[in-house]
């Protein structure tokens, strides 16, 4: 079943040199999958991810055939409307959970607020899913961090927290934009499970954008490799390792491995024709 | 014949209540020519055992011996010919308005060198930046590139030990290969010791010969590369650190 | 070199010398600058300023001192007198204009003595710590709790009227402010890798403050300062209306103001004149601070 589909999506800025593509053409659809979105800094990855929430800061343009959530087009959506699918169904998670949290606010606070919102229920009531909502994601303690303020706690818990707290309004479709690349690895691994484990038991689907091959790999369904705004190469996450583009080819030679020593890592040779070539489709 | 070594160290900040004991007797020796790997989670205190050699972290006791020499609490100008670093955030080591020529040519005046021009063109190529970034701005290089002028900067004083804290760590996987590739040439061409700070095992893998474990300030391990490929690390924190770092 | 390719030379990614560099990210600015039309509008009036204060003594019709009592309080659009004249018969025109002179040597000293002291304290505050900075600050602090225009008053009646008392008074007054924010640049900057980064060049606290803190600090300053130049503006005119600034006959526009506030009800254009100038002047010292910002801001700077 399909929940997203996205057609000819582009993201373009206007600058004093012309036109710069950040985005061009790029094509998928989303089931109740984890689809992992790779690529390098500047592949157009994040904008992906932030265009189909209409994220996009002016002067940048959003433009596509169809971004389609269920049978509506977010495209035609007005602004007021789509603040209600913000959240309700699409959340994000943003790389650093401390410029995503209030920091005036406490957490308890803040998740309160967050359930009230989605289900105009009252405080009591809120007060006990916010509780619940932390002990979801592993948080032993709940009603200690309920009290405290963002600054109090570390990365990775602030990292559960905003999982914690986007998953609240039961959305459809979570977007992580590199949701670990801040935490330490041993952190990283608890922050992802519990992710998996919550996406999985409630049937949603995960748009997971990553600079990392390896966590990819290990962690997603189907991984669509990005280069200069391009779908260079969609392919089976587990296969990932099997990859035939060059550029993904070449990504992966150039990670140092433990079991494989090297003299020397071997160097992307960037092909122009790879930003020419149109983008390869990623529907399923 | 042991290039650095540093002996039963402490690093603190603040005083009193607010005293933060960041690096708690720490002891190990880097060979003359050797690359040797610091490798923890933040706040582990592996950078700070950097910035006590620099200088940086003023607070310390305990005893740190360069080339024989050991270090009094304040560093000497002679001390930075020897010593170098670069700094792991490539957009946040580089001075926004100073371009790439002033960055080294300032540097170079600072050593004390003449052949100021000569110097810089030599540095350039060295870090395989090239003449025309000679006059760029930082916000005019990708990230890559600031790095390598970070590099060149710290090459300028022809050093004889650098200390790399995280160099890669902002950096995009290719890019990576790049700069670790360079790292490893300069090693070869101008006999460097490395001490080198990464959270990532399997960089500190591929540049290092041997390493240190760290965990909460302190140091729970020192091990040879071979041993850490085999997967023969013998506190429990080193096995976990690496089952990590393997994947699943 | 035709236009075009000067223009490409400006705007080359990959400049060739040290001058080329430097000229390319002042054409850069200037772009920038340019599209920010309120700001173009601040700078035309102020080169205006410039030019009519420049060439005073050939753009006014008249001397501005000379009096003519039986061509007193004429209105605005008198033949002659486009403007009108004041309470003494002079041409308020011809007087305007070289006020405008007197307006620039106002705004151009403050301008050079209180940001510069302020620079000085703050940045050595900020990068001393300690004892140094404690001492310096609550100076600072005292300074700042003076309401500005009294401590200005206490100054003049001190040192006895005029314009350069006023200039000082003011630029005493004026200072603190800069000070906090030179220390509280410094304070970021010195925290930063590339101030460790000099440091282990083994440079000196005097070549990291002028070298490597001031730079950053100055931009920021000179925002602070044409935000600040319409203040200096009004506080010179404020002394001139009160009398201790400028002194008769001297055309001051703060002690044109003055003079022509008794006849206002009757009069109005006397007074209104001056006003409308120091408006003026004052809305284009805002307009080209704000675009100036956006230009030498070094936290938007670059990315």
């Amino acid at each position: 079943m399909t929940l997203l589909d996205v057609e000819n999506l582009w993201v373009k800025f206007p600058t004093r040199q012309g036109v710069f593509d950040a985005v061009r053409g790029v094509s998928f659809t989303l089931g109740r999958e984890r689809l992992g979105i790779v690529g390098e800094s500047g592949s157009g990855k994040s904008m992906t991810g932030r265009a189909i929430l209409r994220l996009i800061r002016p002067p940048g343009i959003v433009e596509a055939d169809h971004i389609r959530l269920g049978d509506r087009n977010l495209l035609d959506l007005s602004e007021r409307d789509m603040r209600a699918v913000r959240g309700q169904q699409i959340s994000m998670v943003m790389q650093d959970p401390k410029f995503s949290l209030n920091p005036v606010m406490s957490i308890g606070e803040q998740l309160i607020e967050a359930y009230r919102l989605a289900n105009k229920s009252g405080r009591k009531e809120a007060r006990q899913a916010s509780l619940e909502a932390l002990e979801s994601v592993s948080i032993r303690d709940p009603g200690r961090v309920m009290a405290a303020y963002p600054h109090e706690m570390s990365g990775g818990m602030g990292q559960r927290i905003m999982i914690a707290m986007m998953l609240i309004p039961s959305p459809q479709i979570l977007i992580a934009d590199e949701p670990t690349s801040a935490l330490d690895v041993s952190v990283q691994r608890q922050v992802l499970s519990i992710m998996d484990d919550l996406v999985t038991s409630r049937g949603m689907g995960l748009i997971f954008i990553s600079h990392d091959l390896n966590l990819v790999a290990d962690f997603c369904d189907r991984v669509l490799i990005m280069y200069a705004g391009r779908v260079v190469e969609v392919c089976r996450a587990d296969r990932l390792h099997e990859a035939q583009h060059p550029y993904t080819r070449g990504l992966l030679n150039s990670l140092p491995r433990l079991n494989e020593p090297r003299e020397k890592l071997e160097v992307l040779r960037r092909d122009p024709a790879w930003s020419t070539a149109p983008s390869v489709s990623g529907r399923a | 014949m042991s290039m650095l070594s540093v002996e039963n160290l402490n690093v603190w900040f603040g005083s009193g209540r607010s005293r933060v004991d960041a690096v708690q007797g720490a002891t190990f020796d880097v060979a003359k020519g050797e690359s040797f790997g610091l490798v923890g989670e933040s706040g582990s205190g592996k950078s700070t055992i950097l910035k006590a050699i620099t200088g940086l972290a003023p607070q310390w006791d305990g005893s740190i011996t360069v080339d024989g020499r050991p270090l009094t609490q304040k560093r000497v100008k002679s001390f930075y010919k020897l010593v170098q670093m670069v700094f792991q955030d490539p957009y946040a080591s580089l001075h926004p308005r100073h371009s790439v020529d002033g960055v080294l040519g300032e540097t170079l005046h600072l050593h004390g060198f003449r052949d100021i021009d000569t110097r810089v063109t030599k540095l350039l190529d060295d870090v395989g930046l090239g003449q025309k970034f000679r006059f760029r701005y930082p916000h005019q290089l990708s990230g890559g590139q600031r790095q390598r002028v970070a590099i060149a900067r710290a090459l300028a004083a022809e050093p004889r030990i650098l200390l790399l804290d995280e160099p890669t760590s902002a950096l995009d996987v290719s890019v990576q290969a790049e700069i670790l590739n360079l790292l490893t040439d300069l090693r070869a061409e101008h006999g460097l010791t490395y001490v080198m700070v990464s959270h990532d095992l399997a960089v500190v893998g591929h540049m290092c010969e041997r390493l240190a474990v760290m965990k909460d300030s302190r140091i729970v391990e020192v091990m040879d590369v071979a041993a850490l490929r085999a997967q023969k690390a013998e506190h429990p924190y080193s096995q976990e650190l690496l089952r990590n770092s393997i994947g699943a | 070199m035709s236009e075009q390719t000067l223009r490409q030379w400006l705007l080359s990614e990959t400049p060739t010398s040290r001058r080329h560099a430097r000229a390319a990210a002042f054409y850069k600015g200037w772009l920038s600058f340019r599209g920010n039309s309120m700001a173009m509008i601040g700078l035309g009036i102020l080169i205006a300023l410039l030019l009519i204060a420049a060439f005073a003594p050939l753009l006014s019709p008249y001397d501005p001192f000379v009096q003519d009592l039986g061509n007193r309080l004429k209105p605005l659009g008198t033949e002659g007198h486009i403007l009108g004249t004041d309470s003494l018969g002079r041409d308020i025109l011809s007087r305007l204009i070289h006020g405008s002179r007197i307006t620039l040597y106002i705004v151009a000293l403050v301008a050079l003595i209180a940001p510069v002291a302020g620079l000085l304290i703050g940045t050595v505050a900020g990068f001393a710590g300690g004892w140094t900075d404690t001492i310096l600050m609550r100076i600072t602090d005292i300074f700042l709790a003076f309401p500005r225009l009294v401590l200005a008053l206490a100054f003049v009646a001190a040192l006895g009227a005029g314009i350069e008392n006023a200039v000082l008074a003011i630029s005493l007054t004026a200072w603190p402010p800069y000070a906090r924010i030179a220390r509280a640049e410094t304070l970021t900057i010195r925290a930063s890798d590339y101030i460790s980064a000099i440091r282990l060049q083994g440079a000196g606290p005097l070549r990291i403050i002028t070298k490597h803190i001031w730079p950053l600090c100055i931009s920021s300053l000179i925002v602070r300062v044409t935000l600040d130049m319409a203040g200096i503006i009004l506080a010179a005119a404020g002394l001139g209306f009160l009398g201790l600034g400028a002194q008769p006959p001297s055309p001051e526009w703060g002690a044109m103001i003055s003079e022509g506030r008794r006849f206002i009800l009757d009069h109005w254009w006397v007074a209104t004149m001056p006003g409308l100038a120091i408006f003026t002047v004052s809305l284009a010292f805002n307009l080209l601070g704000d675009g100036l910002r956006d230009v030498l801001d070094p936290k938007d700077a670059g990315k």
